[in-house]
């Protein structure tokens, strides 16, 4: 029987110190972040759209990289790390797409503009990693699923950044360009208030990365012991499923 | 919730408001329909250890009872 894994291991710590990040982060938000000279109010949805964003495109290129862990070693684990940090890439995706509309309705006047290269190239970087489960559900064979669903996950990884820098040469600059490599447009207590937020951000995802981690593996486990205790026959087929079994 | 208020210049609630609010209501939502799934998940898992555990116990009550009938038995 292989050893048992230990996902669960520090998820309490890592929960309180995202609670306690958050928490922070919203507290700066309302409380010390001053108003936006231009935008005013609207601009704290920056908090949240702008972090979550970021770690979502984090997200898809982690995916990616944990992707190349399962091609140079065969082991189904880096999959299904693989397999979990894009999916919680996606849930912090539809949420940065979702605060990023409102801020548009409220900013613009629109909840999409379509002439505006950073939203829609987000929406493209999104719609390829919605094709990430489909792709995976389409293959019945797990060691086929899990190395076709790897190759993606590498080459969708690797277009983020591509997309990313295509999208700061784009010649139109329609949405607000408050960081750059230079340091950015913030002045000091936004900056603070933005990198708290972004931390937070993480943290949740790490988090949430890690609550599925271990939520998964324990199902594996309570399988794996039927299978040893009781025998083959008492373990019901798994059906078809997107993720790794 | 005045005095909340009056330490917090940053939440001047007018037309922008309601943005803001749906903006950080969204991404709560999010966070708690996951979190809300994840929840059935555990149950689910804790539903399959809690029967696994009775047909363990099942399996284990049927050995003991197969072996005292073979102590019963005279020998051949």
């Amino acid at each position: 029987m292989p050893p048992t894994t230990t996902h669960g291991q520090g998820l309490r710590g890592l929960a309180i110190a995202t609670t306690l990040t958050i928490g922070l982060a919203l507290a700066l938000i309302f409380f010390y972040a001053p108003l936006d000279a231009d935008q005013g109010f609207v601009q704290k949805i920056f908090y949240v759209h702008v972090p979550l964003a970021i770690v979502s495109l984090g997200g898809f290129i982690l995916g990616g990289g944990l992707a190349i862990g399962y091609l140079r070693t065969g082991d189904r684990k880096w999959d299904l790390r693989s397999y979990v940090a894009i999916h919680m890439a996606l849930i912090f995706g539809i949420g940065g797409l979702l605060t990023g509309s409102i801020w548009a309705k409220a900013s613009w006047g629109h909840w999409w503009v379509w002439n505006e290269p950073t939203l829609v190239s987000f929406l493209i970087v999104l719609l390829l990693f919605a094709t990430y489960q489909p792709l995976r559900f389409s293959i019945e064979d797990p060691e086929r699923q899990s190395r076709y669903a790897s190759v993606f996950s590498v080459l969708a990884g690797a277009f983020v950044p591509l997309n990313f820098i295509a999208v700061r040469l784009a010649q139109q600059y329609v949405h607000p360009r408050v960081l750059t490599l230079g340091g950015g447009n913030l002045p000091g207590s936004m900056r603070l208030t933005f990198l708290v937020s972004l931390l937070g951000m993480a943290l949740l995802f790490a988090t949430l990365w890690k609550y599925e981690m271990t939520t998964k593996n324990t199902r594996f486990q309570v399988r794996r012991l039927r299978r040893t205790l009781l025998g083959e026959d008492a373990v019901r087929p798994a059906g078809r499923s997107a993720a790794p079994s | 919730m005045s005095a909340v208020l009056a330490a917090a210049p940053a939440i001047p609630l007018g037309q922008s408001g309601k943005f803001v609010a749906g903006a950080y209501i969204v991404f709560l939502v999010l966070i708690l329909v996951y979190v809300g799934i994840m929840a059935m998940r555990a149950q689910r898992i804790e539903r399959e250890l809690a029967e696994l555990q009775r047909e363990l116990e099942a399996a284990r009550a049927a050995g003991t009872a197969a072996d005292e009938q073979r102590e019963r038995e005279p020998a051949l």
